[in-house]
């Protein structure tokens, strides 16, 4: 069973700011997800290999040389709070 | 030829078009209206004319492959001044400033863009109802689910206000909502179509797939998606030509059936069961043996995929942060506050579920117990199927262990969702092609039949998958089963 200091830390990492009710809901929640998940524990994974990725490909690489990428005025459009052409932002202050 | 003109499927028009016995801008009208007129909740916006879509489609399609013939696109594709919102709050109005890369080849080969249709939040859940915009309904019964996460884009094929569709499969949200809605879905092998512009949910699993009325179009579609796109790293060359399958006996065919699919855990309800056992003894009369195989990790498969793609998912959807696109909520002031503001503000409670499980999963002191131990369950679950088809073509099993259920039956019970996908994802950790065909009917519903087969054994699967849709001769559709009813 997780606990709501645990469902406020993992929160906290995820930066997601949960209600009271949320918060509780979700120890309940993430407990019964990971109580069936935890059957995997039943195996003997020893030796075995991780696959992060199942295609067989190795150091994808394209060769450096420049090509056109979007304009900085259309980089922005979407922008919340376009300043000076870059991308505006509350000051990080002092964090947690 | 207006009314015939929604009988006739996406191949068919697409030959009657250049063939000069089809106007496309008449077709693209009439499936225009239909989208528009839609009442299911499929489409999140239609387009106003074959050039209102994003790159150059060509309105003058009567040499293009695809004719013309419009298709409809799951939200989370990005599509280049035309709302691309993953069925989400955070990303409401968001227009891209580039489309996908597989939507920018099906419009350059005759395909142009006919509306962006509902899914679950970021394609996170199996019904549909986690979308932002409201769930769709299920065109076979409205107060039923369609299956998700690309459920506008089955429900929209299957209701008829689209010749055909593009989803997205991580761990079945192609396949599911296609056995749900009565028609095609297929989840290609993860590689063989590009990734980009799909607003990303589990990178290692993520694949865009057609939904179609039949096994030809999804050949036809996807004819024309595969290949390597220098922008996605992870696509490959597709080692031949897509062919229109044709094939139609299955003398030779070896297909196993898995235990550990079929049975307990699952749940797979009576009437699924039952049409599955009935398009065996059709495969068998085609001349295929039908034959047990054993899939030993397959029930681990579902414990594997909620760890990993909840893990990739809350490193991807790090990027809403309110900073360079959709929503922005202000904090006390610092940077911080407003990321968890924006955030807390803009996801609906399935994605913040599965960020808070991936988070958890990847965190200081968990991440070898579960996410690595995740990732060896995927190397077993790969290596079971590698061992299977040492002997058998396809493995076949129900797609989903259940027809569609009603509106609300499961959305307050996450894992009894999740255990939906119980006979798709191990396909979906294994990287390999898998397709839905409608098998039958179970009290009036939709079932699915699945058939799986090796990395980049699309041509053979579609065969086979053809071969039987002509043995079942499924011919139901939302429509007929309306007036049947009323009669």
């Amino acid at each position: 069973m997780l606990t709501r200091a645990e469902v406020d830390h993992v929160a906290r990492l995820a930066r997601l700011e949960l209600s009271d009710e949320e918060a509780e809901r979700m120890a309940v929640e993430l407990s019964n997800v990971l109580d069936h998940i935890d059957r995997i524990r039943e195996l003997d994974l020893e030796g075995v290999e991780p696959t992060s990725h199942v295609v067989d490909v190795v150091n994808a690489l394209r060769a450096d040389e420049p090509w056109p990428s979007l304009r900085r005025e259309v980089a922005l459009a979407q922008a919340p709070e376009p300043v000076d052409g870059g991308f505006g932002v509350p000051s990080p202050g002092a964090s947690e | 030829m207006s009314g015939e003109l929604f009988e006739l499927t996406a191949a068919q028009a697409a030959a009657a078009v250049r063939a000069g016995e089809l106007d496309p801008g008449e077709l693209f009208d009439a499936y225009r209206a239909r989208a528009a007129a839609d009442a299911l909740n499929a489409y999140l916006w239609v387009a106003d004319g074959p050039g209102t879509g994003p790159p150059a489609s060509e309105p003058a399609a009567s040499s293009a492959p695809l004719g013309g013939v419009p298709l409809a696109v799951k939200d989370l594709f990005c599509t280049e001044g035309v709302p691309s919102q993953a069925g989400s709050r955070i990303l409401e109005g968001y227009r891209p400033p580039y489309t996908a890369t597989v939507v920018r080849k099906l419009a350059e080969a005759g395909a142009p863009l006919l509306g962006k249709t509902n899914q679950d939040e970021f394609a996170m859940g199996s019904s549909n109802e986690n979308s932002g915009f409201g769930p769709v309904r299920n065109p076979w019964d409205q107060t039923r689910v369609p299956g998700g996460s690309s459920g506008g884009s089955a429900a929209a094929v299957a209701a008829g206000s689209a010749p055909w569709a593009l989803g997205t499969d991580t761990g079945g949200s192609i396949r599911q909502p296609a056995a749900m809605c009565g028609i095609v879905g297929l989840k290609p092998t993860y590689g063989a179509c590009s990734r980009f512009g799909m607003i990303a949910f589990a990178s290692s699993l993520d694949q865009a797939g057609p939904l179609t009325r039949d096994v030809t179009d999804a050949a036809l579609l996807l004819r024309h998606m595969v290949g390597h796109d220098p922008c996605d790293s992870t696509s490959l060359q597709f080692p031949e030509e897509i062919r229109l399958p044709s094939r139609e006996d299955l003398r030779g065919v070896r297909l196993g059936v898995p235990e550990e699919l079929i049975g307990a855990e699952g749940g797979v309800e009576p009437g699924v069961r039952k049409s599955f056992d009935q398009t065996l003894a059709l495969a068998e009369q085609l001349g295929a043996s039908v034959e047990p195989c054993r899939l030993p990790h397959a029930p681990h498969a579902l414990s594997a995929y909620y760890l990993i793609a909840p893990a990739e998912a809350s490193a991807n959807l790090a990027r809403f942060d309110g900073v360079r696109y959709g929503l922005r909520v202000d904090g006390d002031g610092d940077l911080i506050s407003m990321y968890s503001r924006t955030r807390s503000a803009g996801f609906g409670a399935e994605v913040k579920r599965r960020i808070m499980l991936g988070t958890y999963a990847l965190s200081s002191g968990y991440y070898d117990a579960y996410y690595g131990s995740a990732q060896r369950v995927r190397t077993k679950i790969a290596d079971d199927f590698r061992a299977v088809f040492e002997t058998i073509d396809f493995v076949v099993a129900p797609t989903s262990p259940w027809t569609a259920f009603e509106l609300g039956a499961k959305a307050d019970d996450p894992l009894a969702m999740y255990l939906n996908d119980f006979c798709t994802v191990p396909m979906s950790l294994a990287g390999i092609p898998a397709v839905s065909i409608p098998s039958g009917l179970a009290d009036g519903l939709p079932v699915g039949f699945q058939l799986a087969g090796p990395a980049f054994s699309e041509n053979r699967l579609l065969d086979t998958a053809f071969a039987l849709e002509r043995a079942i001769g499924f011919d139901a559709s939302p429509a007929r089963a309306a007036s049947e009813v009323s009669r």
